[in-house]
């Protein structure tokens, strides 16, 4: 009984969107929605709650429930609530790589021809790529990001560094002359799979090969590039990574002015201005990663899709929070604001483009390669994780990658593995 | 079924009394173990169970597949249950037999009369009533491998820091130490009601015969606290092989953990990756007929007999 009650409310809800979607929509779409936002709750937080006041202010109809849901929690936290049909909020920021994820299983609404991705010929391209499932948009792109080489130039002169390595080997020479005339550690590799990619493209590697349903993780090139970054934590080039608490640990040090170099990406950059080590914005260094053997430097595409439950009784007024949050203006205002890239072509308005981290990120972007066009990509980097700890631990690369692509195996039923 | 009819005119009040908390208990423990073993049976997962979120509706595409999950798990093929086993087992024993002892030994020290008593007992007892997830974040802090106090202590020693955290032997040395710094307050606190039930007449009893205090503690201490230690250790037992939160909230987050236990394993599976319910709900199923076989063969083992014996 209370389903259908449900069933038809969303059903009112959905005819009533349908026929707000023409003449004026601001006026006959109300009521409350909720929003998840994923970014840093210190950090990031605050211009995101501007940008909902703002909001607010112009559609009076709409109440806004903003709750910040830490990122590494919220990924499961919206399968659970979306699959239980109980407490999913309206609208999530949601991860490139999930984006896909969640559309397969249902739980999103499409948003082709609604007013969320009104302006839709204005996304860049590999962000819209990112947000598309089965030729549908699920989602409009709000952030996009790569990873890139951020260095602290002050530690670098001390160390007599005069340009940002460019190949792993530079960077292993570069962090034992950090070690040996500054005093700190050259480098701090998180120790988590998403982390690990650039070393994986540098090979040419990737976790699969879609075209050809292969899984392609314990292959000879993907053993040589995790084995890159094995030798950079054996040789004491990189810091010992802590495997709990590993990407804040990174954060700390780097903020404190321990190590010299990290792999992270411009989200990173409002926390990194926080740190001691960057009272003087000018002393953070950003390059593109370094390249493996083949020659080739490759960084993964991340970044920000906003999204609708599937299940949300506000659809409407989610669409015209989504198009406000996603809209040239907030995403320049964000990224003067916190140096996220925008994910769009017109907010990189003369303003935004004179920012120093986005300016050396989008020459790191040049690089960066599209994820896998696959449901599951974001659930193979989970396995992938185990045992690329277990390898940094020092367990053979072979066989850590050899039980990975086994693991893969489970996930993608037919795929075949060399 | 006269004698249904008479049971139920003669005490239908009782009946009555007792059904919400008959329907609670059904709906609360008796319909998700229910569905919990139906899962068991079948290959659930996150993407062929059905669900209807706004206009989609997906029906539910799972199918029954007898024991085959057990077989699974049992046979060895999925590779993890035996290790994660053995290490449940140890980490249980190890932490009993900590919690006991340490409770013990406080116990007897607080049974003293002593000056401040009081106060102690109240400090002993702080760690247990502080919430574990409190806890176990402070602890978290506390031993981070960079900025941790522990390690922060250890360098000010002159000693290198130790990853507790990070390496797969300090990860399971650290949870089995905080797991033992918040439950021996439990202990303590049980073993210390039971001493002070002990009559003091046994006590004059054994002196008078002549008994040392290690006599006293053996011959009389011990088997007066027979029947609360049986039960404090077999609940000790269920509670450790089941602590979820320690292990998850330190470590078990974290990529690479191999301090798992079983019900740490049985949410990874549930809920990480592409979930996987039958999987989950067949490691629970175990977990719980492993804890079931444990109970009653302990009550045999120990409970029984002391009842029975006629001093």
């Amino acid at each position: 009984m209370r389903r259908g009650i449900a069933f038809l409310a969303v059903t009112v809800a959905l005819a009533a969107s349908g026929c707000s979607g023409s003449a004026e929509p601001a006026d006959s779409d109300s009521g409350t929605i909720t929003w998840w936002d994923t970014s840093d709750a210190t950090t990031e937080a605050p211009t995101y709650q501007a940008l909902v006041a703002q909001f607010q202010a112009q559609h009076p109809k709409i109440k806004v429930n903003y709750v910040n849901v830490p990122f590494s929690d919220a990924e499961q936290k919206f399968k659970t609530a979306a699959q239980g049909g109980n407490g999913a909020p309206d609208v999530m920021r949601s991860d490139v790589g999930w984006t896909p994820a969640f559309a397969a299983q249902g739980y999103l609404l499409p948003l082709d021809g609604t007013p969320a991705v009104d302006q839709i010929g204005d996304f860049l391209a590999g962000p819209a790529g990112t947000a598309k499932y089965d030729g549908k948009m699920y989602g409009a792109p709000q952030v996009t990001d790569t990873l890139g080489l951020l260095y602290n130039k002050a530690l670098f002169a001390k160390a007599g560094i005069t340009a940002a390595p460019k190949t792993w080997p530079e960077l292993k020479t570069a962090s034992q002359a950090l070690k040996a005339k500054a005093g700190v550690d050259g480098v701090y590799l998180n120790p988590d799979s998403y982390f690990l990619l650039p070393f994986l493209y540098g090979e040419g590697a990737n976790l699969v090969d879609v075209a050809n349903k292969k899984i392609t993780i314990n292959s000879p090139e993907a053993v040589k590039g995790v084995q890159t970054a094995q030798d950079l934590v054996a040789s004491g080039a990189a810091a010992k990574p802590a495997y709990t608490d590993g990407y804040a640990n990174m954060q700390a040090a780097f903020k404190d002015g321990k190590v010299g170099m990290i792999i992270n990406g411009p989200w990173s950059a409002s926390d990194i201005f926080a740190g001691k080590a960057f009272q003087d914005k000018a002393n953070l260094g950003i390059a593109p990663v370094p390249a493996g053997s083949t020659g080739q430097a490759g960084s993964p595409v991340g970044g920000h899709n906003l999204v609708v439950y599937a299940g949300t009784k506000h659809a409407g007024a989610a669409e015209q929070f989504v198009q406000f949050m996603t809209s040239a203006a907030s995403e320049s205002t964000t990224a003067a604001k916190l140096g996220t890239l925008p994910a769009r072509t017109s907010a990189y308005t003369s303003e935004v483009t004179a920012n120093q981290v986005i300016a050396s990120f989008q020459q790191a972007m040049a690089i960066a390669q599209p994820r896998l066009a696959l449901p599951q990509a974001s659930d193979l980097l989970g396995p992938l994780s185990q045992d690329y700890v277990k390898i940094l631990q020092g367990e053979q690369a072979q066989a850590g990658l050899d039980n990975s692509a086994k693991e893969f195996a489970k996930l993608l039923p037919g795929w075949s593995a060399p | 079924m006269t004698l249904l009819r008479r049971v139920l005119d003669r005490h239908w009040y009782a009946w009555a009394m007792v059904a919400p908390v008959v329907l609670v208990l059904a709906l609360l423990v008796l319909y998700p173990l229910a569905r919990g073993l139906w899962f068991s049976l079948t290959d659930a997962n996150e993407s062929n169970i059905g669900r209807t979120i706004g206009p989609n509706h997906i029906p539910s595409t799972y199918q029954f597949v007898g024991l085959d999950n057990y077989w699974h798990v049992l046979s060895g093929a999925e590779g993890h249950f035996y290790p994660v086993l053995a290490w449940t087992v140890v980490w249980t024993l190890i932490c009993v037999a900590l919690h006991y002892g340490i409770g013990l030994a406080l116990a007897l020290l607080l049974n003293q009369r002593a000056r401040f008593r009081t106060g102690y007992r109240i400090m002993l007892i702080l760690p247990w009533a502080v919430p574990p997830f409190v806890s176990v974040f402070a602890w978290r802090l506390l031993l981070n491998g960079q900025a941790g106090i522990v390690n922060k202590a250890l360098g000010g020693l002159g000693l290198p820091a130790v990853a507790w955290l990070s390496d797969p032997t300090w990860q399971k040395v650290s949870v089995i130490g905080v797991n033992t710094w918040i439950g021996v307050p439990f202990m303590m606190v049980a073993l210390l009601g039971g001493l002070q039930s002990i009559p003091a007449e046994l006590y004059e009893a054994a002196e008078m015969d002549g008994a040392s205090a290690w006599h006293r503690f053996r011959f009389v201490t011990v088997p007066s606290l027979r029947p609360i230690s049986n039960t404090v250790i077999l609940l000790g037992c269920i509670w450790t092989f089941n602590q979820f939160a320690i292990i998850f909230l330190l470590v078990g987050q974290a990529a690479g953990a191999s301090s798992q236990i079983l019900v740490t394993y049985a949410y990874q599976l549930a809920f990480s990756g592409v979930r996987d319910y039958s999987g989950s709900a067949t490691y629970g199923a175990l977990i719980l007929s492993l804890l079931l076989v444990f109970a009653v063969v302990y009550r045999r083992r120990l409970g029984s007999p002391a009842r029975e014996n006629p001093t």
